[in-house]
């Protein structure tokens, strides 16, 4: 699986570390849905560390799409709500 | 639905409007390769104008440093000529000046990361579109148009994922010097009108109650010179040249 952190790059991850990065994933959602900015913040760094930490890099004139991708270091709360609210995504 | 998978979809979204698609396999590669070369434009114009939005509020911190010297110093002066009352007024308005200082420091900051990010995004979409340009001419020299369809999906979706992540990272960064800007703007008339005046005026009510103290203490001791120049019995009040003149039978 090929995952990319915006604005930082595409990592490639085995299944088992892909696993692992979506239960992570959970508790992300779960913060942004209990409106809790703290736990949001350290659920998502923790979430960025481990596909840095679990994956290896892609180089950067590889060109691959992603399986999936996720918000880079430090972005807040309410700049995610942006991000996916500028393309009119209804939230689920 | 998790996070991730939002995100997903929206960048994925995005970047298939990042390249429109031709009929002609052949003729979108060429078509989207210009499109590369003009957001590649556009992250390094994005790098400039945060970069120029930094110069300006470092230029801002050093005028801002200046004042809280001359307060420093001014506090100084007034304590030398025991005036407790217009040191605090200096330093109240020094520490006014570094939580100003403060904000800008914090803000510089900021807009360093944001353009580190940029510099960063910079690279790594140049190195995607160099490999795109190599993909390119491979698959327009090999493959017919109904070949090339396929060969160029992951080159054509890897670059424009790129590119729509770019792009995001653009629009951020612009509005982060949007923002800088407007206030860096405030400041500059604060500087230039009303609030900040009375600190960064070349002569500020400090400095004219400071003048004040330096010329009554220089017109005593010139007074006080005349007075031992003309010597015993010259002063009208008497007290003043009698000691003077005391001194100097």
């Amino acid at each position: 699986m090929i995952v990319r952190i915006l604005g930082e790059g595409q990592y490639r991850l085995d299944d088992a570390a892909f696993a692992a990065v979506s239960e992570i994933d959970d508790r992300v959602q779960a913060a942004a849905e209990a409106d809790d900015e703290a736990g949001f913040a350290s659920a998502l760094t923790e979430l960025v560390d481990a596909v840095i930490a679990k994956g290896s890099p892609l180089s950067a004139d590889e060109l691959h799409a992603s399986d999936a991708i996720v918000p880079g270091h430090g972005t807040t709360l309410a700049e995610a709500r942006e991000l996916l609210s500028s393309e009119g995504l209804i939230p689920n | 639905m998790g996070l991730m998978a939002r995100f997903t979809t929206i960048v994925k979204a995005k970047a298939s409007k990042a390249l429109d698609k031709a009929e002609d396999p052949r003729e979108t590669l060429d078509y989207s390769y210009e499109k590369q070369l003009e957001l590649l434009q556009k992250v390094r114009r994005g790098v400039a104008d945060v970069a120029t939005s930094k110069k300006r509020l470092e230029l801002q911190a050093a005028k801002l440093e200046q004042n809280v010297e001359k307060l420093d110093g001014q506090a100084r002066q007034a304590l030398q000529q025991s005036r407790e009352d217009l040191a605090r007024v200096a330093l109240e308005r020094k520490k006014a000046v570094q939580l100003q200082l403060q904000s800008i420091d914090e803000q510089r900051a900021q807009l360093q990361g944001e353009q580190d990010k940029l510099v960063l995004a910079e690279q790594r979409l140049s190195a995607k579109v160099e490999a795109f340009r190599t993909r390119k001419e491979t698959i327009k020299a090999q493959y017919t148009a109904a070949e090339a369809q396929t060969k160029i999906g992951e080159a054509f979706s890897g670059v424009s994922e790129e590119m729509a992540d770019v792009g995001m990272a653009i629009e951020r960064a612009e509005n982060k010097t949007e923002t800088m800007r407007a206030r860096a703007g405030a400041i500059d008339e604060l500087l230039e009108s009303g609030a900040l005046t009375d600190i960064t005026d070349g002569r500020d009510s400090i400095d004219r109650e400071l003048e004040q103290l330096a010329i009554g203490g220089s017109v005593d001791a010139e007074l006080e010179k005349m007075r031992a120049e003309l010597g015993p019995g010259s002063g009208a009040s008497g007290q003043g040249s009698i000691e003077s003149g005391e001194k100097a039978s």
